[in-house]
């Protein structure tokens, strides 16, 4: 079992790596979680995205919930915030193409176009 | 939707939006009463007396971009169908609190789904906010309180950084795992 006394540990483990966080600029994934996006698939997509960033032990990305951005029909919805980029908004997702962002755009800063809302808009 | 987990997350992002710093959730579940009941309770902006009234109308939103709050009447409609009911108590400037009650075997009645995903991504987004969740089956009971594990970690080290996620996590679902069957 789990108790809170495993948080000592991690936490002196964490502490050491919170330095190198501060002082980098992160990434910010937000995923829209009204009902609309909820109904659409939105908690595996945010699943996904999360268990990714954990794996990786990426300590400068957060994952965060907004409610409805607004566009019901291309949820769920994801924006990405990456420091000096403009905000990218992904649509109609699933674990499987979470997946493929943060391995391409996350990781490596390469947009995955065929997702984005400019490209089923046009 | 087609877990009651899903309505809890979905419910819980109407206490963020109304700026809850503590967000309460209890899920019961008893055999002998044939009830599972839901509790989501928050310290966020509140309601106004006759607006609460109307709120289970999807016509009584205060959202922006749509006219029509589905939210609410959903979770109403899959209470009812299985016999049950849901009751809202709201204070301007104190909070909220829904309540609802299900019957737990009846035929209608939609399943948990997956309850531990669901409160650790609440926690894991939401890492400036408080949690407690509270899950009961008959007589176990299982808890789980954010400012007991940012107590434990001192206030550097945010409840999103992945180590600390990891373990929330598996403390969750080995939580409610535990319990008489699990939910
Ligand atoms: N916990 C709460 N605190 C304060 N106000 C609330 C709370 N829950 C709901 N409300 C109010 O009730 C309205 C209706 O909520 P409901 O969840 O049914 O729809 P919505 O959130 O507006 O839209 P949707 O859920 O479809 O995204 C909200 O717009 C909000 O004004
Ligand atoms: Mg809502």
């Amino acid at each position: 079992m789990k108790s809170l006394k495993d948080l000592e540990a991690i936490r002196q483990r964490t502490l050491q790596d919170v330095g190198i966080r501060n002082d980098r600029k992160g990434t910010r994934i937000v995923i829209g979680m009204a009902t609309c996006g909820i109904a659409a698939g939105a908690r595996p997509v945010m699943m996904k995205f999360v268990e990714e960033v954990a794996n990786r032990k990426l300590q400068d990305v957060a994952v965060s919930q907004t409610g409805c951005i607004g566009m019901c029909e291309f949820e769920p919805l994801v924006e990405i915030y990456a420091p000096g980029q403009e905000k990218v908004t992904y649509v109609k997702m699933t674990p499987e193409k979470a997946a493929r962002v943060m391995s391409d755009h996350i990781v490596n800063g390469q947009v995955v176009g065929e997702y984005t809302i400019g490209s089923v808009k046009k | 939707m087609k877990e009651l987990s899903l309505h809890i997350l979905d419910l819980a992002q109407n206490s963020i939006v109304a700026g809850a710093k503590l967000i309460e959730i209890e899920v019961a579940e008893s055999k002998k009463n044939d009830s599972l009941t839901i509790l989501i309770r928050d310290d966020g902006k509140g309601m106004a007396a006759d607006f609460a009234k109307t709120v289970t109308s999807p016509f009584s939103t205060t959202r922006t971009t749509r006219k029509v709050g589905l939210g609410i009447p959903l979770f109403e409609e899959r209470a009812e169908m299985t016999g049950g009911r849901l009751s809202i108590r709201s204070e301007p400037g104190k909070g909220t609190e829904l309540f609802a009650e299900f019957g737990l075997s009846h035929v209608d009645r939609v399943p948990m789904g997956d309850l531990a995903g669901t409160a650790f991504l609440l926690m894991n987004s939401n890492p400036q906010l408080d949690f407690r969740l509270l899950v009961r089956v008959d007589e176990d009971e299982f808890m789980f309180d954010t400012r007991q594990i940012r107590e434990a970690l001192g206030a550097e080290i945010p409840l999103n950084s992945p180590e600390v996620a990891a373990w929330m996590m598996e403390s969750l679902k080995e939580g409610i795992e535990s319990l008489h069957g699990g939910m």
